[in-house]
C-alpha cells in the first residue's frame, strides 16, 4: 500500500514540475548549450534569414480576346548567398479555365497548377508565363484570378545545422589586442561597482537603523533607483550629465567650481593632479560606475538593514557600559555581525555586475573606454553582425561565471557548515 | 580634551549648517534664480559664532526661544549678504536654520566634557547630513525627469538651470508633452503592450511555478535535491549569454516581433526565482493541515487550491509583484526581439525615441515618466510585499 502511495506521489511530482522544467530547459539551458555550437561556426547576421523561393503574380489582359488571359509569375530566390533545392510551386484557379501553353515542368489538374521547378542557384530569377483559356468562351474575371496566391516550397541548407566547425572565432577573441583591455575594464567596473554599492549600502543602513522622523518614507525613497526602469533612469542621467545643456555642468560652472564643461560620459581619460603626481582617471568608466552604485546600493542597503535590525540591542548596551566609542562599537559589534551578509552580497553582486549590459549600453553604448564583455557580445553579434564571434564572447563570459559560481557555492557551503 | 571637543563641535556644526544651506541654494538656483556664490567664508564664520553663542547660553534660557532667536539671527545675516532674492528664499533659510539649531539645542558645556562626545557629535551630524544628501541625490534625477517633461525645448535651451514649473499657462500647456507622446508617438499602444506582457508574464509564471514549487517543497521524488540546487544555478545565468542563441532560434521560428515570444522568454527567466521563493514559503506551512485535507478525501489538486493557495497569498502576491516589476522594467530582450514599432514595449519605445532622429528631450522625459510612474506607485502602495519579494529574489538585478 505504502509503495503504491509513494508511486502516486512520485508521478504527481513529476507531473507538477514537468511544465516548468521543459520551459526552463528550452529557453535557458538549451540556448546556453547552443551558444557553444554557434561559437564554433562562421555565422553572420545575414545568414540567419532562411532562403525562400518567392513568386509575384501578374495578371495581364490579352487585347481583343477577353476569353484568354496571360499570367506571369516572377520567380526569384530571396537569398543572395545560398541555393534552394527541389522547389515546388502550387497555385489555384477558378472554374472553367485551362492553360493553353504549359511549361514542361508543370502539370494542371482539377483547377490546380503544380510545378517542379528544380534547383535554384543564388540570386536566381525567372519569369514563368502561362496563357489561360476559358472553356465556355466566357470572359475571365481578373479579380478572381488575382485573389489566389501561389505557394512555393523548397529546401535550403540551414547554416546553423551543418557540421562545419571552425576555431576562428575563439582565435579572434583571444588574439584581439583589445581583449586584455576588455577584461580589465570589465573587472574594474565590476569590482568598484560592487564595493561602492556595498559601502553606500552600509552607510545608508546605519542611517536608517536610527530613529528619526520620516524613517519609513526614507526607506522607500532609498529603494527608488532600484525599482524604477533602467531606460528612464539612464536617459535622465544622460541629460543631467550632458556637457552643453546638462544641469550638473551648468550648476558647477554657475558656482565657479569648474571653468568649462566636462563631458563626463564621452571623455575617456582625465588627468588629475594629486599631491604633485599626475594621475590618469578613466572618466567615462568612473561615471558609469557611479551610476551603477547609485542604482544598486539600495539592494545592499535592504539586506544589511534587515541584518542590522536583528542584531541584539544588549550587545550595544554592554558596549556602552564598557565605555566604547561609536567607532569601536561599529568595528567590534556591527561589522562582525554583518560580515556574513556582506560576503554573500559581494559574490552575488559581483556575478551580476560582471554581466551587466543595460546600464552601460544605455549610457555610453560602450564608447569612450566603457566596453565590457557583455557590451562586446552585443557589438560583435549585432553591430558588426558576426553571430559566431558574439557567441564566442558569451562563452568567455560563461566560463568566468562558472568560476565565480564555484567560489560562491564553496563559500555558501562553508557558511552552512559553520552554522 | 575639552578644547578639542569644543573645536570639533564648532567646526562640524557650522560645516553641517553650511552644507544644508548649500543644498537649499542649489535648489533655489534650479528655480531659475540667479545665485552664483555659496558665500562660504562669511556663512561658515558666522555659523561658528552662533554655535559658540548656543554653547554659552546652554540651558539657561527657554530652549524654544533660544532656537527661534538664533535662527532669526542667521537668516537676517544671510539676507544682508545676499542681494535681490525673493522672500521665500529667506523663509527657506529660516526653516533650515531652525531645524539646525533645534538639533544642537541640547549641547552645552556639560555634554562636551563627557567621554567620546566629539565622536558622538560627528556621527550625529554625519547621520543627519547623510539623510539629507542621500535624499537629495536619489530624488533629484526623478525630480528632473518630471520637471523637464513640463517644459518646452526653447525654455530648456535658454536656461538649463531653470526647473521652475509655470502653472499660469494652464494644465493644457503644462501637460503638452504628454499629449504629444500619447498622440503622435503612440505611447498608449506601447503602454498597453507593456501591461499585457507584464500581466501575462505574472499569470503564466504563477501557473507554472505554484505546482512546481509545491512539488519541490512537499513531495518526494528522485532528483529533488538536484532540482532545487539547479534552480539557483540557472537563476544566476544572465540574459546576455542567452541573447544570441535565442535571437537566432526566434528569427528562424518567426517568433521575433511577437508578444508571444516575449512572454515565453520572460516567463522562463522569472520562473526559477518564482519557484525558489514560493517553495521556501510552502515549506513553512504546517504539514498537519495538508494531512487533514488528505483525510477529508482531497486529492493533490484540491490540497493546492483549497489549503496551500489561500494560506500563501502574501507570498504569492510578493512573487507576482516582483515578477511584474521585472517584466515591466525588462530592456535587453525587448531590444533584441522587437524591431517593429507596432510591437514595442514602453522601455523599447523610449530607447527608440532616443536613438531615432532628434527627439526633443521633454518628450523623452515625458515618456520616461510614463514608464516610471506606474512602477513607483505600485512600489509605494504595495511596499511591504515588494520589499519581501526584493529581499528573497534579489540575487538577480
Amino acid at each position: 500500500m505504502s509503495t503504491k502511495l509513494a508511486k502516486i506521489e512520485k508521478r504527481t511530482a513529476y507531473l507538477l514540475i514537468l511544465p516548468s522544467v521543459l520551459l526552463v530547459f528550452s529557453i535557458i539551458l538549451f540556448p546556453i548549450f547552443s551558444n557553444i555550437w554557434i561559437s564554433f561556426k562562421n555565422v553572420e547576421l545575414k545568414d540567419l534569414r532562411i532562403p525562400e523561393p518567392r513568386a509575384k503574380k501578374l495578371v495581364k489582359i490579352i487585347k481583343n480576346n477577353p476569353t484568354q488571359i496571360k499570367i506571369i509569375y516572377k520567380l526569384r530566390n530571396s537569398s543572395l548567398t545560398q541555393e534552394i533545392t527541389n522547389v515546388k510551386f502550387k497555385d489555384k484557379y477558378p472554374d472553367n479555365i485551362e492553360p493553353t501553353n504549359l511549361d514542361k515542368r508543370c502539370e494542371f489538374k482539377r483547377k490546380l497548377l503544380h510545378c517542379e521547378l528544380g534547383n535554384w542557384p543564388k540570386k536566381y530569377r525567372e519569369n514563368l508565363e502561362i496563357v489561360f483559356q476559358n472553356t465556355n468562351n466566357q470572359e475571365i474575371s481578373k479579380k478572381e484570378l488575382k485573389s489566389y496566391k501561389p505557394k512555393l516550397s523548397g529546401k535550403s541548407q540551414n547554416i546553423l545545422l551543418t557540421y562545419e566547425f571552425t576555431l576562428n572565432n575563439f582565435k579572434k577573441v583571444i588574439k584581439d589586442k583589445a581583449f586584455i583591455d576588455l577584461l580589465s575594464t570589465t573587472f574594474y567596473y565590476t569590482f568598484f561597482g560592487t564595493i561602492g554599492a556595498i559601502v553606500f549600502g552600509i552607510l545608508a543602513a546605519q542611517m536608517v537603523n536610527q530613529k528619526f522622523f520620516g524613517r519609513t518614507f526614507m526607506r522607500s525613497v532609498l529603494l527608488f533607483p532600484y525599482v524604477a526602469p533602467v531606460v528612464a533612469l539612464a536617459y535622465t542621467w544622460e541629460l543631467l550629465l550632458d556637457p552643453t545643456s546638462g544641469t550638473l555642468n551648468n550648476l558647477l560652472i554657475n558656482y565657479q567650481i569648474i571653468d568649462g564643461p566636462i563631458n563626463l560620459l564621452g571623455q575617456k581619460y582625465v588627468t588629475l593632479n594629486i599631491l604633485g603626481f599626475d594621475f590618469k582617471l578613466r572618466l567615462a568608466l568612473t561615471t558609469v560606475i557611479i551610476f551603477e552604485i547609485w542604482r544598486y546600493f539600495p539592494l545592499a542597503f535592504l539586506f544589511i538593514l534587515a541584518r542590522l535590525q536583528a542584531v541584539p540591542k544588549e550587545l550595544y548596551e554592554a558596549a556602552d557600559v564598557d565605555g566604547a566609542n561609536p567607532i569601536q562599537k561599529f568595528l567590534n559589534i556591527t561589522l562582525p555581525q554583518i560580515l556574513a551578509v556582506i560576503s554573500i552580497l559581494f559574490m552575488i553582486r559581483f556575478i551580476w555586475n560582471f554581466n551587466k549590459f543595460e546600464d552601460i549600453f544605455l549610457l555610453t553604448g560602450g564608447a569612450s573606454g566603457t566596453r565590457t564583455l557583455p557590451i562586446n557580445v552585443y557589438q560583435q553579434g549585432f553591430s558588426i553582425g558576426d553571430i559566431g564571434m558574439g557567441s564566442a564572447v558569451s562563452i568567455v563570459i560563461v566560463v568566468f561565471l562558472l568560476i565565480f559560481m564555484f567560489i560562491y557555492f564553496k563559500l555558501l557551503g562553508k557558511r552552512a557548515n559553520e552554522n | 580634551m575639552k578644547i578639542k571637543n569644543i573645536f570639533t563641535y564648532c567646526f562640524i556644526s557650522s560645516l553641517f549648517l553650511f552644507s544644508l544651506i548649500c543644498i537649499w541654494k542649489i535648489l533655489v538656483t534650479l528655480q531659475g534664480i540667479e545665485l552664483t556664490n555659496f558665500n562660504f567664508n562669511k556663512l561658515f564664520a558666522f555659523g561658528i559664532v552662533l554655535c559658540v553663542i548656543n554653547l554659552l547660553i546652554g540651558k539657561k534660557f527657554n530652549l524654544n526661544i533660544k532656537i527661534i532667536l538664533l535662527a532669526l539671527l542667521f537668516s537676517i545675516f544671510d539676507y544682508f549678504i545676499s542681494i535681490n532674492l525673493p522672500i521665500w528664499y529667506s523663509i527657506g533659510i529660516y526653516l533650515i536654520s531652525l531645524f539646525f539649531f533645534n538639533n544642537i539645542k541640547n549641547y552645552d558645556r556639560n555634554f562636551l566634557s563627557k567621554n567620546h562626545s566629539s565622536q558622538k557629535l560627528f556621527f550625529n551630524f554625519l547621520t543627519l547630513f547623510g539623510i539629507t544628501l542621500f535624499s537629495f541625490v536619489i530624488l533629484f534625477p526623478f525630480y528632473m525627469m518630471l520637471v523637464t517633461s513640463f517644459k518646452t525645448q526653447a525654455l530648456l535651451l535658454l536656461n538649463p538651470l531653470d526647473f521652475s514649473i509655470n502653472f499660469t499657462k494652464g494644465l493644457q500647456e503644462l501637460f503638452k508633452s504628454y499629449f504629444i507622446v500619447f498622440k503622435d508617438y503612440n505611447f498608449g499602444r506601447y503602454m498597453l503592450t507593456s501591461t499585457i506582457v507584464s500581466l501575462g508574464t505574472v499569470i503564466i509564471t504563477l501557473i507554472f511555478a505554484i505546482p512546481a514549487a509545491y512539488a519541490v517543497a512537499r513531495l518526494n521524488f528522485f532528483g529533488k535535491n538536484f532540482l532545487s540546487t539547479s534552480i539557483l544555478i540557472i537563476y544566476l545565468f544572465p540574459a546576455i549569454v542567452l541573447v544570441i542563441p535565442l535571437y537566432t532560434i526566434f528569427s528562424q521560428l518567426g517568433l521575433r516581433n511577437s508578444i508571444e515570444g516575449l512572454l515565453i522568454v520572460y516567463t522562463a527567466t522569472t520562473l526559477p526565482v518564482a519557484i525558489y521563493m514560493l517553495q521556501g514559503y510552502f515549506r513553512s506551512i504546517p504539514k498537519e493541515l495538508e494531512e487533514a485535507g488528505i483525510i477529508d478525501g482531497q486529492n493533490w489538486l484540491g490540497i493546492i487550491f483549497k489549503i496551500i493557495l489561500p494560506l500563501s497569498l502574501p507570498a504569492i502576491s510578493s512573487v507576482a509583484l516582483y515578477v511584474f516589476m521585472i517584466a515591466w522594467n525588462e530592456f535587453l530582450f525587448s531590444l533584441m526581439f522587437l524591431d517593429r514599432p507596432n510591437t514595442f514595449t514602453l522601455s523599447r519605445a523610449i530607447q527608440f525615441l532616443n536613438v531615432g532622429a532628434e527627439t526633443p528631450r521633454q518628450y523623452l522625459m515625458a515618456g520616461s515618466v510614463v514608464v516610471t510612474l506606474p512602477i513607483l506607485i505600485i512600489f509605494v502602495y504595495f511596499e511591504k510585499y515588494l520589499v519581501s519579494g526584493l529581499t528573497a529574489g534579489s540575487v538577480k538585478g
